[in-house]
This record gives structure tokens, sequence and C-alpha cells, in this order.
């Protein structure tokens, strides 16, 4: 057992876990925040996504006890009350989602994307980039759209927009 | 996974000694030890993290010499602006290894210790005449990779960093596997002092391995219409469900070409 320290939504818990518990599973059973999913055993889909220090990570890939001292920002940390941040806005306003379950992982990654991307985004670079995240569901098109709409959005003239004005 | 124990370690001989005490292992980016843990192919008694170890991260470049701290993440590696000038096909490599969240948690180090015959750096490493770093000694690159996940590493020997002379030209190109972007074939081609070396990985059934074919036909001319015509055997090249040795050895003369292209820019 480790007694895990994680600073979670701007929130410090401590916790004692077995030592091979997973991030993923440390946020979603011992502190309820189901809104991190796990759709894989293999490392490959990217529901799970989150940011350690401020870098999109696969918290199904990672011990618990390997992020104590870090930050972490999950999906419940990004709306601010009850106003949406920009990409989930953007999410919702293109129809970025059909069932959903790939949608936290897809957003998390997407805000690393636009943070990694302050030149802005264009359409092969956001698909390039989207490689870690699965969806069964949409075929990828609004996702695509929605990211791009929010690069623009979040104050950073998206290349492709550029292109096309 | 199996029940193990997490320890963190505060400097090399630390770690060292922390691993030996059990039947431990090192734990850097994970990107490959904790899913196999996952899956129960590995498990280990310990894990010792070695990601706190300051020492052990950052690229530094003096001149043509570089050199990579073996925690540094494939994103830095990738995305490093002094690497950029000297040697940007490393940095491309780097670029093109799994996914985003993937790169900003695997390490060199990692990836080089492990030896997966479709990783990308080892490739890298071999055709760049690398040194490898350890805790114990240096090694270069050409005695460092002996087989299928496996390498010179003693049970207690860790690398620390991996050291090269940037050559005049450098390029790598890899055909990917659609679903995991290991190489099912990749070539990395360098053009220094000595001549030229070309490494292949994904193809090997040994694991990474120096291509003679190619070699021979870029020291006449570094171009890519050097290549044709060429032929290398499908002796030794792995067979399995995403291609056929044969396919793979084509595809190391049709790698090469791309390499060199963007080599020579
Ligand atoms: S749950 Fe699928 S990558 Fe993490
Ligand atoms: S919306 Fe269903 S998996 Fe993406």
């Amino acid at each position: 057992m480790s007694e895990v320290t994680i600073n979670v939504n701007g929130r410090t818990v401590t916790k004692t876990v077995e030592d091979r518990t997973l991030l993923v599973h440390f946020l979603r059973e011992e502190l309820g925040l189901t809104g991190t999913h796990v759709g894989c055993d293999t490392s490959q889909c990217g529901s799970c996504v989150v940011h350690v220090d401020g870098k999109a990570v696969k918290s199904c890939t990672m011990l618990a006890a390997q992020a104590s001292g870090s930050s972490v920002v999950t999906i419940e940390g990004l709306a601010n009350g009850a106003e949406l941040h920009p990409v989930q806005a953007a999410f919702k306003e293109h129809h970025g989602l059909q069932c959903g379950f790939c949608t936290p992982g897809m957003i998390m990654a997407a805000v690393d994307m636009i943070n990694r991307h302050p030149e802005g985004l264009d359409e092969a670079t956001v698909r390039a980039e989207l490689e870690g995240n699965i969806c069964r569901c949409t075929g990828y098109h609004n996702i695509v759209k929605a990211v791009l709409a929010a690069s623009a959005a979040m104050g950073k003239a998206s290349k492709g927009k550029a292109k096309a004005a | 996974m199996y029940s193990v124990n997490y320890h963190r370690a505060a400097s090399v001989a630390d770690a060292v000694k922390k691993v030996k005490a059990g039947d431990g292992k090192f734990l850097a980016g994970g990107m490959t030890l904790i899913p196999t843990m996952k899956s129960r192919l590995a498990a280990p008694s310990d894990v010792v993290d070695i990601t706190r170890i300051a020492s052990l991260s950052g690229i530094t470049v003096s001149g043509k010499t570089v050199t990579i701290g073996a925690t540094t993440t494939h994103a830095e590696v990738a995305t490093n602006a002094k690497l950029a000038k000297v040697c940007p096909a490393l940095c491309s490599l780097a670029s093109h290894i799994g996914d985003p969240h993937v790169r900003h948690k695997g390490t060199i180090g990692g990836s080089i210790s492990n030896n997966d015959p479709a990783a990308d750096y080892p490739s890298a490493m071999l055709a760049l005449g690398a040194t490898i770093v350890t805790n114990k000694r240096q090694i270069p690159a050409d005695k460092f990779f002996k087989g299928l996940f496996e390498t010179a590493l003693k049970e207690d020997e860790m690398v620390t960093e991996v050291t090269f002379t940037a050559p005049a030209k450098a390029g790598y190109a890899k055909f990917p596997n659609p679903a995991s972007r290991y190489a099912v074939t990749g070539v990395f081609v360098a053009k220094g002092k000595d001549g030229v070396r070309a490494a292949v990985t994904g193809a090997g059934d040994n694991g990474v391995f120096r291509s003679k074919e190619v070699e021979a036909a870029l020291a006449k001319k570094f171009d890519a219409a050097s290549l044709d015509g060429v032929k290398v055997s499908a002796k030794g090249l792995m067979g399995d469900i995403h291609a056929t040795p044969e396919y793979r050895a084509n595809l190391v003369v049709v790698m090469a070409k791309r390499a060199v292209a963007a080599a020579n820019g």
C-alpha cells in the first residue's frame, strides 16, 4: 500500500491505495470521478485521457502512485460552473459525439492539442493528433470540426480558417 | 495486474539498490511495462520509478555532439529546437512514435532498453553509431542491441543517457502498422564522416540490423536513385500476420529510398 497525494481538479486529496492501482481507478473508484472512462485493456483507445502536470496521458497506463505529487485535471475539471469549456461547447455545437463514451478522452486530448498548437490547427494536424483516441460511432468528421472550431474560438486563428478566408 | 511494490528512486544508485532488493524492474514512462503488467505478461515484485531523477532527463547539444538523458520523453525529443537544428531526423522519428499521449510519457531510455524488434529508436541509435551510457559503462550501439527484446544490459544496469555525433545528413521512414504505429518496417539512414550507415527495424527476425545492401548502394552516391533495382534478401526477415518476409524485404528498399529523400530534404 502507498499513500498517494494528488491535486485533482484543484483539490488536494490523499488516499492510501494498493500500489498496483491505476490512476484511472483512483479517479473513478476512490474519488467517484466517473467522467474518465475505460474503453480497453490495451492502452489503445484514449477514453481515459486526463492531464497530468499539464500533459495529456492515458490514466489507464499509469499507476496512481506515479502521479503522487502531481496535478491532475479530468473532464470534470474543465467547465466553469454551468459554463462549458470552449472545447465542450464546440463538441455540443458541432455534434461531435453520438454515444459519448469516447468523448471525455476526446475532449481532454483536444484541449491538450490546442494548447500545444498556439499557431492554430488544420484538419490534417487534428486527424494525425487524434491517433490515440478511438471513436466507434461518429466517423470522426464532427469531432474534427469541433476541435477546429474550438481552436479558432479559443482566440488562436487556425491555419485552415486563414486559408479559407 | 498482479500485486507490486512501487518505489520512487532519488538517484541512480538508489534506483539500482531498490531494483536489486527484489525481482524488480526500472519504471520510466511505463508505456510498455504497465500494459505488459496489466495483461499479466510481466509480474515484477517491485517497480522503481526513475522519472524523478533530474539528472536523467534533458537534451544537450554542443557543436555536433548530442546527449539525450534516458528519461527524456518522445515529445521532448520531437520538439527540441536545438536538436532540430543538428539532427531533425531524430525529432521526426520521435514525433511519429505511438500517439500524443504515449509521447508524453514514453522515454528514449525505455525504448532502447526494451529493444522491441519493431520500435523506432533502436534503428536510429544503430545508424547514428550512438554510444549508450549506463551506470556502469559505455556501450557502442553496435554491441548494445542483441536480439528480440535483448540488450547488453545486465540485471542491475540502467541506461542513463545516449550520445552521438550529429551526421551531415540523416533520415528516417517507416511503414507503420495502422493500429499500433509500430514499424512494420522502418529504415534510418545516416551519412557521417565514417560513411553511410543504414539500420532497419521492424523487419529482422532477430531485431534491429544494418542493411549491407542498402549501405553499399548509398556509399556510391547518397541518393534515392542509387537504390533503384537493389534487392534485399528475405532470409532472416520476419513473417507474421502483417507482412511476409518477402514483403518486408521490398519495404526495406522502399523505406530506405524515402529516408534518403527525407535526409536530402
Ligand atoms: S482505457 Fe483505453 S487507452 Fe486507456
Ligand atoms: S461517440 Fe460513441 S465512441 Fe465516440
